[in-house]
Protein backbone atom coordinates (compact mmCIF):
# COMPACT_ATOMS: atom_id res chain seq x y z
CA UNK A 1 0.00 0.00 0.00
CA UNK A 2 1.52 3.24 -0.99
CA UNK A 3 1.74 6.42 1.02
CA UNK A 4 -0.85 8.39 -1.11
CA UNK A 5 -3.91 5.28 -0.09
CA UNK A 6 -3.44 6.23 3.41
CA UNK A 7 -6.19 8.29 4.79
CA UNK A 8 -4.98 11.74 5.76
CA UNK A 9 -7.43 11.83 8.65
CA UNK A 10 -7.82 9.07 11.01
CA UNK A 11 -11.67 8.10 11.01
CA UNK A 12 -11.89 9.76 14.60
CA UNK A 13 -10.34 12.96 13.15
CA UNK A 14 -12.69 13.14 10.19
CA UNK A 15 -15.69 12.30 12.86
CA UNK A 16 -14.69 15.65 15.10
CA UNK A 17 -13.93 18.26 12.86
CA UNK A 18 -17.22 17.14 10.89
CA UNK A 19 -19.14 17.67 14.15
CA UNK A 20 -16.87 20.84 14.95
CA UNK A 21 -17.67 22.76 11.53
CA UNK A 22 -21.63 21.84 12.05
CA UNK A 23 -21.31 22.77 15.59
CA UNK A 24 -19.32 25.86 14.56
CA UNK A 25 -22.34 26.51 11.35
CA UNK A 26 -24.55 26.52 14.14
CA UNK A 27 -23.35 28.87 16.69
CA UNK A 28 -22.10 31.11 14.44
CA UNK A 29 -26.26 32.06 13.81
CA UNK A 30 -27.93 32.39 17.42
CA UNK A 31 -31.35 32.38 15.51
CA UNK A 32 -30.93 28.81 14.37
CA UNK A 33 -30.19 27.89 18.22
CA UNK A 34 -33.13 30.50 19.66
CA UNK A 35 -35.65 29.86 17.19
CA UNK A 36 -36.81 26.08 17.95
CA UNK A 37 -37.19 26.96 21.37
CA UNK A 38 -39.24 30.28 20.05
CA UNK A 39 -41.46 27.99 18.39
CA UNK A 40 -41.76 25.49 21.34
CA UNK A 41 -42.94 28.03 23.59
CA UNK A 42 -45.31 29.82 21.35
CA UNK A 43 -47.11 26.46 20.44
CA UNK A 44 -47.05 25.97 23.84
CA UNK A 45 -49.06 28.86 24.33
CA UNK A 46 -51.81 27.83 21.89
CA UNK A 47 -52.64 24.77 23.78
CA UNK A 48 -54.20 26.99 26.74
CA UNK A 49 -55.90 29.27 24.39
CA UNK A 50 -57.26 26.48 22.67
CA UNK A 51 -58.36 24.29 24.97
CA UNK A 52 -59.57 26.90 27.88
CA UNK A 53 -56.80 28.26 31.14
CA UNK A 54 -58.54 25.33 33.40
CA UNK A 55 -55.49 24.55 35.37
CA UNK A 56 -56.56 20.65 36.14
CA UNK A 57 -56.83 19.68 32.92
CA UNK A 58 -54.09 21.80 31.30
CA UNK A 59 -52.11 19.62 33.55
CA UNK A 60 -53.55 16.46 32.82
CA UNK A 61 -52.59 16.85 29.62
CA UNK A 62 -49.22 18.25 29.94
CA UNK A 63 -47.19 15.51 28.95
CA UNK A 64 -48.80 14.97 25.75
CA UNK A 65 -48.86 19.11 24.82
CA UNK A 66 -44.90 18.94 25.84
CA UNK A 67 -44.23 15.79 23.85
CA UNK A 68 -45.91 16.61 20.90
CA UNK A 69 -44.84 20.07 20.72
CA UNK A 70 -41.05 19.02 21.12
CA UNK A 71 -41.79 16.59 18.01
CA UNK A 72 -43.19 19.10 15.82
CA UNK A 73 -40.10 21.38 16.89
CA UNK A 74 -38.06 18.70 15.48
CA UNK A 75 -39.54 18.07 12.49
CA UNK A 76 -39.20 22.30 12.18
CA UNK A 77 -35.41 22.34 12.35
CA UNK A 78 -34.45 18.59 10.29
CA UNK A 79 -35.41 19.82 7.48
CA UNK A 80 -32.36 22.67 7.32
CA UNK A 81 -30.21 19.47 8.23
CA UNK A 82 -28.57 18.73 5.47
CA UNK A 83 -29.75 21.80 3.56
CA UNK A 84 -26.37 23.73 3.43
CA UNK A 85 -24.09 21.58 2.70
CA UNK A 86 -26.41 20.01 0.02
CA UNK A 87 -26.58 23.63 -1.51
CA UNK A 88 -22.56 24.37 -1.46
CA UNK A 89 -21.40 21.10 -2.59
CA UNK A 90 -19.59 20.00 0.66
CA UNK A 91 -22.18 17.38 0.34
CA UNK A 92 -20.04 15.86 -2.09
CA UNK A 93 -17.29 16.31 -0.93
CA UNK A 94 -18.25 14.16 2.05
CA UNK A 95 -19.31 11.45 -0.52
CA UNK A 96 -15.84 11.51 -1.57
CA UNK A 97 -13.73 11.32 1.88
CA UNK A 98 -11.93 8.31 2.40
CA UNK A 99 -14.34 7.58 5.07
CA UNK A 100 -18.04 6.48 5.16
CA UNK A 101 -20.36 8.85 4.13
CA UNK A 102 -22.73 7.57 7.62
CA UNK A 103 -20.20 8.12 9.77
CA UNK A 104 -19.69 11.61 8.92
CA UNK A 105 -23.27 12.29 8.29
CA UNK A 106 -23.65 10.87 12.23
CA UNK A 107 -21.06 13.89 13.22
CA UNK A 108 -23.25 16.55 11.54
CA UNK A 109 -26.67 14.62 12.73
CA UNK A 110 -24.42 14.83 16.64
CA UNK A 111 -24.17 18.52 16.19
CA UNK A 112 -27.34 19.21 15.25
CA UNK A 113 -28.89 17.45 17.94
CA UNK A 114 -26.72 19.17 20.42
CA UNK A 115 -27.99 22.73 19.50
CA UNK A 116 -31.89 21.96 18.85
CA UNK A 117 -33.30 18.91 20.89
CA UNK A 118 -30.62 18.92 23.50
CA UNK A 119 -31.27 22.78 24.13
CA UNK A 120 -34.86 22.12 24.07
CA UNK A 121 -34.92 19.16 26.31
CA UNK A 122 -32.75 21.08 28.97
CA UNK A 123 -35.53 24.27 29.24
CA UNK A 124 -38.27 21.99 28.87
CA UNK A 125 -39.26 21.98 32.48
CA UNK A 126 -39.72 25.92 32.47
CA UNK A 127 -42.82 25.22 29.50
CA UNK A 128 -44.00 22.60 31.43
CA UNK A 129 -44.43 24.63 34.61
CA UNK A 130 -46.59 26.92 32.21
CA UNK A 131 -48.78 24.05 31.31
CA UNK A 132 -48.86 22.76 34.72
CA UNK A 133 -47.26 19.21 34.61
CA UNK A 134 -47.00 17.91 38.31
CA UNK A 135 -42.87 19.07 39.80
CA UNK A 136 -42.09 15.58 40.32
CA UNK A 137 -42.46 14.66 36.84
CA UNK A 138 -39.83 17.06 35.51
CA UNK A 139 -36.75 14.86 35.82
CA UNK A 140 -38.33 12.00 33.76
CA UNK A 141 -39.68 14.97 31.13
CA UNK A 142 -36.24 16.00 30.50
CA UNK A 143 -34.49 12.58 30.65
CA UNK A 144 -37.17 11.39 27.91
CA UNK A 145 -37.01 14.52 26.31
CA UNK A 146 -32.85 14.30 26.04
CA UNK A 147 -33.69 10.38 25.17
CA UNK A 148 -36.52 10.63 22.87
CA UNK A 149 -35.08 13.98 20.53
CA UNK A 150 -32.06 12.26 19.59
CA UNK A 151 -34.30 9.31 18.27
CA UNK A 152 -36.78 11.74 16.18
CA UNK A 153 -33.47 13.65 15.11
CA UNK A 154 -31.74 10.80 13.99
CA UNK A 155 -35.04 9.54 11.96
CA UNK A 156 -35.73 12.95 10.92
CA UNK A 157 -32.07 13.38 9.67
CA UNK A 158 -32.92 10.17 7.20
CA UNK A 159 -35.89 12.22 5.86
CA UNK A 160 -34.02 15.28 5.57
CA UNK A 161 -31.92 13.26 3.66
CA UNK A 162 -34.19 11.82 1.15
CA UNK A 163 -35.77 15.08 0.39
CA UNK A 164 -32.76 17.41 0.80
CA UNK A 165 -32.63 17.13 -3.67
CA UNK A 166 -36.32 18.63 -3.73
CA UNK A 167 -37.44 22.32 -3.97
CA UNK A 168 -40.11 22.59 -0.99
CA UNK A 169 -39.30 19.19 0.95
CA UNK A 170 -40.19 20.92 4.05
CA UNK A 171 -43.81 19.48 3.95
CA UNK A 172 -43.10 16.20 2.30
CA UNK A 173 -40.56 15.87 4.86
CA UNK A 174 -43.24 15.70 7.59
CA UNK A 175 -45.43 13.32 5.43
CA UNK A 176 -42.51 10.78 5.60
CA UNK A 177 -41.49 11.24 8.97
CA UNK A 178 -44.44 11.61 11.15
CA UNK A 179 -45.70 7.64 11.05
CA UNK A 180 -41.79 6.66 11.89
CA UNK A 181 -42.44 9.14 15.23
CA UNK A 182 -44.98 7.41 16.79
CA UNK A 183 -43.30 4.84 18.87
CA UNK A 184 -41.04 7.70 19.99
CA UNK A 185 -44.04 9.44 20.99
CA UNK A 186 -45.75 7.04 22.44
CA UNK A 187 -42.81 6.19 24.94
CA UNK A 188 -41.98 9.96 26.08
CA UNK A 189 -45.34 10.36 26.66
CA UNK A 190 -46.24 7.82 28.50
CA UNK A 191 -43.26 7.94 30.53
CA UNK A 192 -43.97 11.63 31.82
CA UNK A 193 -47.79 9.87 32.46
CA UNK A 194 -46.15 7.67 34.50
CA UNK A 195 -44.20 10.15 36.33
CA UNK A 196 -46.81 12.07 36.91
CA UNK A 197 -48.98 9.27 38.96
CA UNK A 198 -45.99 8.15 40.32
CA UNK A 199 -45.75 4.75 37.98
CA UNK A 200 -42.88 2.90 36.48
CA UNK A 201 -41.83 5.29 34.34
CA UNK A 202 -38.11 3.80 33.86
CA UNK A 203 -39.24 1.34 31.59
CA UNK A 204 -40.71 3.84 29.02
CA UNK A 205 -37.34 5.09 29.94
CA UNK A 206 -35.83 2.08 29.03
CA UNK A 207 -37.70 1.48 25.84
CA UNK A 208 -36.77 4.98 24.54
CA UNK A 209 -32.79 4.17 25.50
CA UNK A 210 -33.23 1.05 23.20
CA UNK A 211 -35.26 3.17 20.42
CA UNK A 212 -32.21 5.57 20.55
CA UNK A 213 -29.28 2.47 20.10
CA UNK A 214 -31.26 0.87 17.44
CA UNK A 215 -31.46 4.26 15.53
CA UNK A 216 -28.17 5.43 16.32
CA UNK A 217 -27.05 1.96 15.18
CA UNK A 218 -29.46 1.79 12.05
CA UNK A 219 -30.56 5.71 11.16
CA UNK A 220 -26.37 6.19 10.14
CA UNK A 221 -26.53 3.34 7.30
CA UNK A 222 -29.92 4.60 5.46
CA UNK A 223 -29.00 8.80 5.66
CA UNK A 224 -26.12 7.70 4.05
CA UNK A 225 -27.78 5.83 1.29
CA UNK A 226 -30.31 9.05 0.97
CA UNK A 227 -27.92 11.47 0.61
CA UNK A 228 -25.68 9.87 -2.41
CA UNK A 229 -29.15 9.37 -4.11
CA UNK A 230 -29.73 13.07 -3.33
CA UNK A 231 -26.92 13.92 -5.02
CA UNK A 232 -27.77 11.61 -8.19
CA UNK A 233 -31.14 13.50 -8.10
CA UNK A 234 -29.99 17.01 -7.46
CA UNK B 1 -34.12 -21.77 -12.18
CA UNK B 2 -31.35 -18.76 -12.47
CA UNK B 3 -32.02 -18.42 -15.71
CA UNK B 4 -35.63 -17.38 -14.90
CA UNK B 5 -34.72 -15.20 -12.64
CA UNK B 6 -32.20 -13.30 -15.30
CA UNK B 7 -35.27 -13.28 -17.55
CA UNK B 8 -37.55 -11.78 -14.90
CA UNK B 9 -35.18 -8.73 -15.34
CA UNK B 10 -35.29 -8.25 -18.95
CA UNK B 11 -38.35 -5.88 -20.02
CA UNK B 12 -39.60 -7.35 -23.23
CA UNK B 13 -39.85 -11.13 -21.23
CA UNK B 14 -41.05 -9.84 -18.47
CA UNK B 15 -43.96 -7.85 -20.45
CA UNK B 16 -44.98 -11.11 -21.98
CA UNK B 17 -44.52 -13.14 -18.74
CA UNK B 18 -46.74 -10.83 -17.06
CA UNK B 19 -49.18 -11.03 -19.98
CA UNK B 20 -49.59 -14.73 -19.72
CA UNK B 21 -49.95 -14.37 -15.96
CA UNK B 22 -52.72 -12.34 -16.14
CA UNK B 23 -54.44 -13.95 -18.51
CA UNK B 24 -54.83 -16.93 -16.22
CA UNK B 25 -54.39 -15.75 -12.84
CA UNK B 26 -57.07 -12.53 -13.47
CA UNK B 27 -60.42 -15.10 -14.15
CA UNK B 28 -59.45 -17.44 -11.38
CA UNK B 29 -58.80 -14.48 -8.87
CA UNK B 30 -62.81 -13.31 -10.06
CA UNK B 31 -64.03 -16.51 -9.77
CA UNK B 32 -62.34 -16.84 -6.19
CA UNK B 33 -63.62 -13.59 -5.43
CA UNK B 34 -66.80 -14.27 -6.59
CA UNK B 35 -67.76 -17.31 -4.83
CA UNK B 36 -65.89 -16.08 -1.96
CA UNK B 37 -68.16 -13.14 -1.72
CA UNK B 38 -71.48 -15.53 -2.05
CA UNK B 39 -70.13 -17.93 0.38
CA UNK B 40 -69.25 -15.62 2.79
CA UNK B 41 -71.96 -12.59 1.96
CA UNK B 42 -75.08 -15.84 1.38
CA UNK B 43 -74.13 -18.92 2.77
CA UNK B 44 -72.67 -18.21 6.14
CA UNK B 45 -74.62 -18.62 8.82
CA UNK B 46 -75.11 -14.62 10.85
CA UNK B 47 -73.32 -13.78 13.76
CA UNK B 48 -74.62 -14.37 17.34
CA UNK B 49 -74.16 -10.88 18.63
CA UNK B 50 -73.54 -9.12 15.60
CA UNK B 51 -76.66 -10.59 13.24
CA UNK B 52 -75.62 -9.86 9.56
CA UNK B 53 -73.38 -6.43 9.93
CA UNK B 54 -70.30 -8.94 10.61
CA UNK B 55 -70.38 -9.65 7.02
CA UNK B 56 -68.03 -7.12 6.31
CA UNK B 57 -65.20 -9.14 7.89
CA UNK B 58 -65.16 -10.70 4.44
CA UNK B 59 -63.65 -7.14 2.84
CA UNK B 60 -62.06 -5.80 6.11
CA UNK B 61 -60.00 -8.85 6.81
CA UNK B 62 -58.35 -9.90 3.73
CA UNK B 63 -57.86 -5.85 2.80
CA UNK B 64 -55.75 -5.62 5.88
CA UNK B 65 -54.06 -8.76 5.98
CA UNK B 66 -52.51 -7.94 2.05
CA UNK B 67 -52.41 -4.04 2.74
CA UNK B 68 -49.75 -5.35 5.49
CA UNK B 69 -48.38 -8.25 3.19
CA UNK B 70 -48.21 -5.32 0.20
CA UNK B 71 -45.90 -3.43 2.14
CA UNK B 72 -43.23 -6.43 2.69
CA UNK B 73 -43.61 -7.40 -0.90
CA UNK B 74 -42.74 -3.34 -1.68
CA UNK B 75 -39.90 -2.95 0.66
CA UNK B 76 -38.40 -6.47 -0.49
CA UNK B 77 -38.62 -5.12 -3.94
CA UNK B 78 -36.90 -1.98 -2.78
CA UNK B 79 -33.86 -4.20 -1.16
CA UNK B 80 -33.52 -6.14 -4.66
CA UNK B 81 -33.63 -2.86 -6.18
CA UNK B 82 -30.45 -1.08 -3.87
CA UNK B 83 -28.60 -4.58 -3.90
CA UNK B 84 -28.59 -5.83 -7.15
CA UNK B 85 -30.02 -2.69 -9.27
CA UNK B 86 -32.36 -4.30 -11.05
CA UNK B 87 -34.68 -2.24 -13.06
CA UNK B 88 -37.84 -4.37 -12.72
CA UNK B 89 -37.30 -4.23 -9.17
CA UNK B 90 -37.96 -0.65 -8.95
CA UNK B 91 -41.03 -0.68 -11.37
CA UNK B 92 -42.49 -3.40 -9.35
CA UNK B 93 -42.19 -1.49 -5.89
CA UNK B 94 -43.48 1.74 -7.80
CA UNK B 95 -46.69 -0.42 -8.91
CA UNK B 96 -46.96 -2.04 -5.34
CA UNK B 97 -47.27 1.47 -3.83
CA UNK B 98 -50.58 2.57 -4.70
CA UNK B 99 -52.35 -1.03 -4.67
CA UNK B 100 -51.28 -1.26 -1.19
CA UNK B 101 -52.32 2.41 -0.41
CA UNK B 102 -55.87 2.02 -1.75
CA UNK B 103 -56.03 -1.49 0.12
CA UNK B 104 -54.94 0.11 3.18
CA UNK B 105 -57.43 2.64 3.01
CA UNK B 106 -60.61 -0.09 1.89
CA UNK B 107 -59.51 -1.66 5.51
CA UNK B 108 -59.90 1.91 7.22
CA UNK B 109 -62.81 2.82 5.30
CA UNK B 110 -64.92 -0.91 6.19
CA UNK B 111 -63.35 -0.85 9.66
CA UNK B 112 -65.34 2.32 10.05
CA UNK B 113 -68.59 1.17 8.57
CA UNK B 114 -68.24 -2.04 10.59
CA UNK B 115 -67.71 0.02 13.71
CA UNK B 116 -70.74 2.39 13.65
CA UNK B 117 -73.55 -0.95 14.24
CA UNK B 118 -71.35 -2.63 16.29
CA UNK B 119 -69.62 -0.32 18.40
CA UNK B 120 -71.74 2.98 17.78
CA UNK B 121 -69.31 5.14 16.61
CA UNK B 122 -67.54 5.72 12.79
CA UNK B 123 -64.50 5.80 14.84
CA UNK B 124 -62.44 4.51 17.78
CA UNK B 125 -58.70 4.71 18.28
CA UNK B 126 -58.45 0.94 18.59
CA UNK B 127 -54.96 -0.36 18.55
CA UNK B 128 -55.37 -2.16 15.40
CA UNK B 129 -57.39 0.73 13.73
CA UNK B 130 -54.48 3.16 14.30
CA UNK B 131 -51.85 0.85 13.54
CA UNK B 132 -53.33 0.60 10.23
CA UNK B 133 -53.93 4.08 9.96
CA UNK B 134 -50.06 4.26 10.22
CA UNK B 135 -49.39 1.59 7.62
CA UNK B 136 -51.72 4.27 5.47
CA UNK B 137 -49.23 7.10 6.59
CA UNK B 138 -46.34 5.42 5.54
CA UNK B 139 -47.45 3.92 2.35
CA UNK B 140 -48.81 7.83 1.36
CA UNK B 141 -45.75 8.81 2.60
CA UNK B 142 -43.56 6.46 -0.25
CA UNK B 143 -45.74 7.50 -2.96
CA UNK B 144 -45.25 11.55 -2.25
CA UNK B 145 -42.08 11.07 -2.24
CA UNK B 146 -41.88 9.23 -5.86
CA UNK B 147 -43.76 11.63 -7.14
CA UNK B 148 -42.01 14.58 -6.01
CA UNK B 149 -38.35 13.55 -7.00
CA UNK B 150 -38.23 14.35 -10.97
CA UNK B 151 -35.32 11.86 -11.73
CA UNK B 152 -37.13 8.75 -11.92
CA UNK B 153 -34.49 6.39 -11.11
CA UNK B 154 -33.64 8.65 -8.05
CA UNK B 155 -36.82 8.16 -6.68
CA UNK B 156 -37.25 4.83 -7.02
CA UNK B 157 -33.93 4.31 -5.07
CA UNK B 158 -35.49 6.98 -2.74
CA UNK B 159 -38.55 5.53 -2.16
CA UNK B 160 -36.63 1.75 -1.54
CA UNK B 161 -34.98 3.35 0.91
CA UNK B 162 -37.82 4.93 2.76
CA UNK B 163 -39.79 1.58 2.71
CA UNK B 164 -36.67 -0.42 4.09
CA UNK B 165 -36.53 1.96 7.29
CA UNK B 166 -40.57 1.78 7.59
CA UNK B 167 -39.99 -1.85 7.25
CA UNK B 168 -37.65 -2.16 9.77
CA UNK B 169 -40.24 -0.07 12.21
CA UNK B 170 -43.34 -1.40 11.48
CA UNK B 171 -43.35 -3.75 14.32
CA UNK B 172 -42.05 -1.02 16.78
CA UNK B 173 -44.76 0.63 15.64
CA UNK B 174 -47.38 -2.21 15.74
CA UNK B 175 -45.74 -2.92 19.12
CA UNK B 176 -45.63 0.55 20.67
CA UNK B 177 -49.42 0.98 19.78
CA UNK B 178 -50.56 -2.05 21.31
CA UNK B 179 -48.80 -0.92 24.65
CA UNK B 180 -50.47 2.84 24.40
CA UNK B 181 -53.74 1.05 23.75
CA UNK B 182 -53.29 -1.54 26.35
CA UNK B 183 -52.69 1.76 29.18
CA UNK B 184 -55.61 3.78 27.93
CA UNK B 185 -58.38 1.08 27.19
CA UNK B 186 -61.85 2.62 27.87
CA UNK B 187 -63.74 0.07 29.42
CA UNK B 188 -66.65 0.56 27.03
CA UNK B 189 -65.62 -0.86 23.85
CA UNK B 190 -64.49 -4.20 23.79
CA UNK B 191 -63.57 -6.88 20.91
CA UNK B 192 -65.65 -9.89 20.95
CA UNK B 193 -63.77 -12.80 20.58
CA UNK B 194 -62.51 -12.67 17.10
CA UNK B 195 -60.39 -15.90 17.43
CA UNK B 196 -63.08 -18.23 18.28
CA UNK B 197 -64.84 -17.87 15.36
CA UNK B 198 -66.44 -20.64 13.66
CA UNK B 199 -65.47 -23.05 10.56
CA UNK B 200 -68.88 -22.07 9.06
CA UNK B 201 -67.31 -18.47 9.09
CA UNK B 202 -63.53 -18.82 8.61
CA UNK B 203 -63.35 -20.74 5.11
CA UNK B 204 -64.93 -17.98 2.93
CA UNK B 205 -62.50 -15.67 5.16
CA UNK B 206 -59.45 -17.78 3.86
CA UNK B 207 -60.86 -17.93 0.62
CA UNK B 208 -61.20 -14.03 0.49
CA UNK B 209 -57.63 -13.60 1.90
CA UNK B 210 -56.80 -15.90 -1.12
CA UNK B 211 -58.60 -14.19 -3.92
CA UNK B 212 -57.01 -10.42 -2.18
CA UNK B 213 -53.33 -11.94 -2.52
CA UNK B 214 -54.40 -12.89 -6.28
CA UNK B 215 -56.02 -9.16 -6.89
CA UNK B 216 -52.88 -7.66 -5.64
CA UNK B 217 -50.62 -9.84 -7.65
CA UNK B 218 -52.89 -9.18 -10.94
CA UNK B 219 -52.80 -5.72 -10.21
CA UNK B 220 -49.29 -5.15 -9.46
CA UNK B 221 -48.26 -7.01 -12.63
CA UNK B 222 -50.77 -5.01 -14.90
CA UNK B 223 -49.16 -1.83 -13.07
CA UNK B 224 -46.19 -3.15 -13.78
CA UNK B 225 -46.68 -3.85 -17.53
CA UNK B 226 -48.19 -0.54 -17.94
CA UNK B 227 -45.22 0.96 -16.74
CA UNK B 228 -42.83 -1.22 -18.94
CA UNK B 229 -44.70 -0.17 -22.42
CA UNK B 230 -44.38 3.55 -21.60
CA UNK B 231 -40.89 3.30 -20.79
CA UNK B 232 -39.80 1.94 -23.43
CA UNK B 233 -42.43 3.56 -25.36
CA UNK B 234 -39.46 4.28 -27.82
CA UNK B 235 -38.22 0.66 -28.28
CA UNK B 236 -38.61 -1.74 -31.00
CA UNK B 237 -40.57 -4.11 -28.99
CA UNK B 238 -43.14 -2.09 -27.67
CA UNK B 239 -43.51 -0.46 -31.48
CA UNK B 240 -43.54 -4.24 -32.89
CA UNK B 241 -46.26 -5.04 -30.09
CA UNK B 242 -48.46 -2.17 -31.08
CA UNK B 243 -48.11 -2.93 -34.20
CA UNK B 244 -46.51 0.55 -34.93
CA UNK B 245 -43.13 -0.88 -37.04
Amino acid sequence: MSASDQPSLSLGASFFRQFLRHGKALAASPADLLNPLLFFFMVVTLFPLGLGPDPERLSQMAPGILWVVALLASLMVSGKLFASDFEDGSLEQLCLAQHPLAILALAEVLAHWLGTGFLLALVSPVFALMVGLPIQALPVLVISLLLGSLCLTLIGAVGSALTVSIRRGGLLLSLIIIPLHVPVLIFGSTAVVEATRDGNAVSWLALLAALVLASLALAPLAIGAALRISLDNG
Amino acid sequence: MWSFIHKLGSPPWFFRFGGSLVRWLLPLTLILLLVGAFWGLLVAPPDFRQGNSYRIIYIHVPAAVVALAGYYVMALAGAISLIWRIKMADIAMKAAAPVGAVLTGIALVTGAIWGKPTWGTWWVWDARITSMLILFFLYLGVVALFEAYENKAAAAKACAVLSLVGTVNIPIIYKSVDWWYSLHQPASIKFTGESAIDASMLYPLLLMIVAFYGLFAVTVVMNMRAELIWHHRQSAWVRQWAGLD
